[in-house]
């Protein structure tokens, strides 16, 4: 603002000045920040809050003991497992299938046409896609009854693949499309195959980018919920049912402080997982450009 | 200029307007009438001409977690509205148990709050302290284990767990041939028994089936063990859906959520396990801060009237069984018709005591996942 008003012919200078309103430039994020701050910032602060207080309202440590039980400890390892197969199949056909697409014509339909799909699948989660399993292969599905249908984590993992692999496609399509023709055309012209072009050129500076999105591919399955519970609800497998379960149980089982505790070990896991994800992105932005 | 005076004249003109609101509601002042948020029955409250009167004065009541297919809440709720001219806010229709306390508790003061819970025993025993006491003028009709002693709260309609399932099963006519070949992927509970108090009940009913007893639900865990390592258990959460979409053929559920009029499934049968009769009621509560005294205290007197058109006969017409059920059959104020589609009883019912709901829930904590997972 004081450039554009310095760069103004002298005459209008101080009317112009004179008229602007002097707001801070910080002002422009506030509604972002209260967003942020309302919805992201304060639930969280609560949690953490919580968490170090025992259930008759005193700050100790008695809630946060259940965090090394072996019950909940059961829970973490589930959700650990699901996020784990669902992102690594996830990432790896993704990767697969954005390669290809990036191998095509850049303007062609084909890729439009996968692009605007997997925004939509990216986004197609909860009830809606459980049903869409349970009446396809579920346990009276119209295709055929799959066995392996309702074991915990391949059947959920299946599930969640349905949106992994579109939102893998979204994520890393742009760092292929970062791969120049030129570095391959310079690693044939010395004389290197295919493998050693992907194993010294190729590999190396897709890797960073890889694994980010395969970060957040995992944080991307640990928060989900809906999806799960239309699966089936009838056993808490993963630490979002338990916590459902802490807060909603009428046979006598609710408390409030287990439920943000369990939400405390989610929130460690997301940020262990983020600040892999923002160290791989920076280290991939090196030549994503 | 930002006055942090201007908020302060808002909130207390905000305060001054609840506050002439609940007084004009709650204590009708120019006729100089009982205040019945502390009224303990209509007589000691001057009659139910009186009640009737300050309840219509109040023209509104507050209800939640009904849902208007469940135990025939939605006729019950016209039939109410009709009679007396008071309109009914349903809150959160489909709430638990749990979330009836939390309204309470977070809409205390408020004209929103819920005037009257209807809740699950295990979550009114350990509320009592929110609960206005009131006893209808049936109340000897109630059996004496199933109100408190004081009125705080009072059991109001329930059921026995059953087995309902597809007809193209045949005939079921006990637990042990769930174990059978043909109902693979078939068997469902109704929620997760940590969560639900229908699903507890489902393993508990299990458990009596299986020669357990009240006090412990290990054999019904067992029993759901053999039942997922034999591939039988469904895991989708039992809806009216699921049963409608098949994907549910089998579920294990208070009889009064298994009829086929309440599914609405016409090839669909109910039966409860001989030796596994296990009951499990439901209560009123009155909020002590209730927004509407007079028109919760009438709606209570509405639900246990034994008229016809009265709240013990609308809910077995919905398949639950009401309260003074004996009490009006003997005195033949029941539709007997109605009565007689409920299914049969075969054996002397059980009914969970608090402690023995509590070790299940215990028991079940630390092994239902492992079970069956």
């Amino acid at each position: 603002m004081v450039a554009a008003t310095a760069t103004t012919p002298a005459g209008a200078r101080p009317v112009r000045a004179g008229r602007r309103l002097r707001l801070p430039a910080w002002l422009g994020t506030t509604p972002f920040l209260a967003y942020v701050g309302l919805f992201l910032l304060l639930p969280t602060g609560i949690i953490v809050v919580n968490a170090f207080r025992s259930p008759s309202g005193g700050a100790n440590l008695s809630s946060l003991r259940l965090l090394f039980s072996s019950t909940a400890r059961s829970y973490f390892i589930g959700s650990f497992q699901l996020c784990l197969i669902s992102s690594a199949v996830g990432a790896v056909l993704g990767a697969i299938l954005a390669y290809a697409i990036a191998s095509g014509d850049p303007d062609g339909v084909v890729r439009r046409l996968y692009i605007a799909v997997s925004g939509v699948l990216a986004q197609f989660g909860g009830v809606t896609l459980a049903f869409a399993f349970v009446v396809t292969i579920g346990p009276v599905g119209l295709l055929f009854h799959a066995s392996w249908y309702y074991s915990f984590p391949w059947g959920i993992a299946v599930i969640y693949a349905y949106f992994q692999i579109p939102l893998m496609v979204l994520v890393f399509l742009p760092a292929i499309d970062g791969l120049k023709a030129q570095w391959r055309e310079a690693s044939d012209s010395l004389g290197s195959s295919a493998w050693q072009y992907w194993r010294y050129v190729g590999g190396p500076l897709l890797a960073p980018a890889f694994f980010g999105a395969a970060l957040l591919l995992f944080a991307n399955a640990l928060s989900a919920f809906a999806t799960i519970v239309a699966w089936e609800n009838q056993i808490a497998y993963i630490v979002p049912q338990q916590i459902y379960v802490a807060i909603n149980s009428e046979v006598g089982l609710s408390s409030v402080n287990q439920a943000d505790v369990l939400a405390l070990g989610m929130i460690i896991m997301v940020a262990i997982v983020m600040t892999g994800y923002v160290l791989l992105q920076r280290r991939a932005a090196r030549w994503l450009r | 200029m930002r006055s942090p005076h201007r908020y302060t004249l808002a909130a207390l003109a905000a305060l001054a307007l609840l506050a002439a609101g609940c007084s004009s509601s709650s204590s009708p002042s120019s006729s100089s009438g009982p205040n019945w948020a502390t009224v303990t029955s209509a007589s000691s409250g001057g009659g139910m001409g009186k009640l009737i009167a300050a309840a219509k004065k109040e023209g509104t009541l507050n209800v939640i977690a009904l849902p208007p297919t469940w135990a025939n809440y939605g006729a019950i709720i016209s039939t109410f509205e009709k009679k007396y001219g008071i309109k009914i806010n349903s809150a959160n229709p489909d709430g638990s148990s749990q979330d009836e306390v939390n309204a309470v508790k977070q809409e205390n003061g408020t004209a929103a709050a819920p005037d009257v819970l209807d809740i699950g025993m295990a979550v009114a025993l350990v509320n009592t302290n929110l609960f206005a006491p009131y006893k209808v003028s049936t109340w000897s009709d109630i059996p004496t284990a199933q109100k408190s002693s004081a009125g705080l709260w009072y059991q109001d309609y329930g059921g026995y767990m059953s087995v309902g399932y597809s007809a193209k099963f045949g005939t079921i006519t006990s637990m042990s041939q769930l174990l059978g070949p043909k109902f693979k992927g078939a068997v469902a509970l109704n929620g997760n028994p940590t969560e639900a108090n229908a699903a507890l009940n489902g393993v508990m009913m299990a458990s009596l089936a299986n020669g357990g007893s009240a006090s412990s639900i290990a054999k019904g865990v067992s029993f759901f063990q053999e039942l997922k390592s034999k591939g039988n258990f469904d895991s989708v959460q039992a809806t009216g859906a699921t049963i409608k979409a098949g994907t549910t053929p089998v579920v294990l559920n208070w009889d009064y959520l298994n009829l086929p009029s309440y599914v609405g499934v016409s090839n669909w049968k109910v039966f409860i396990p001989s030796g596994a009769v296990l009951g499990g009621y439901y209560a009123q509560a009155i909020n002590k801060n209730a927004p509407h005294p007079a028109a919760a205290r009438l709606w209570e007197e509405f639900l246990y009237s034994q008229a016809a058109d009265g709240g013990q006969n609308l809910w077995l017409a919905g398949g639950a069984r009401p309260v003074e059920q004996s009490a009006m059959t003997s005195d033949s104020s029941i539709n007997s018709a109605d009565a007689a589609k409920l299914p049969a009883v075969p054996g002397t019912p059980v009914f969970l005591t608090q402690s023995q709901a509590t070790d299940a829930a215990n028991y079940l904590m630390a092994n239902w996942a492992k079970a069956v997972s």
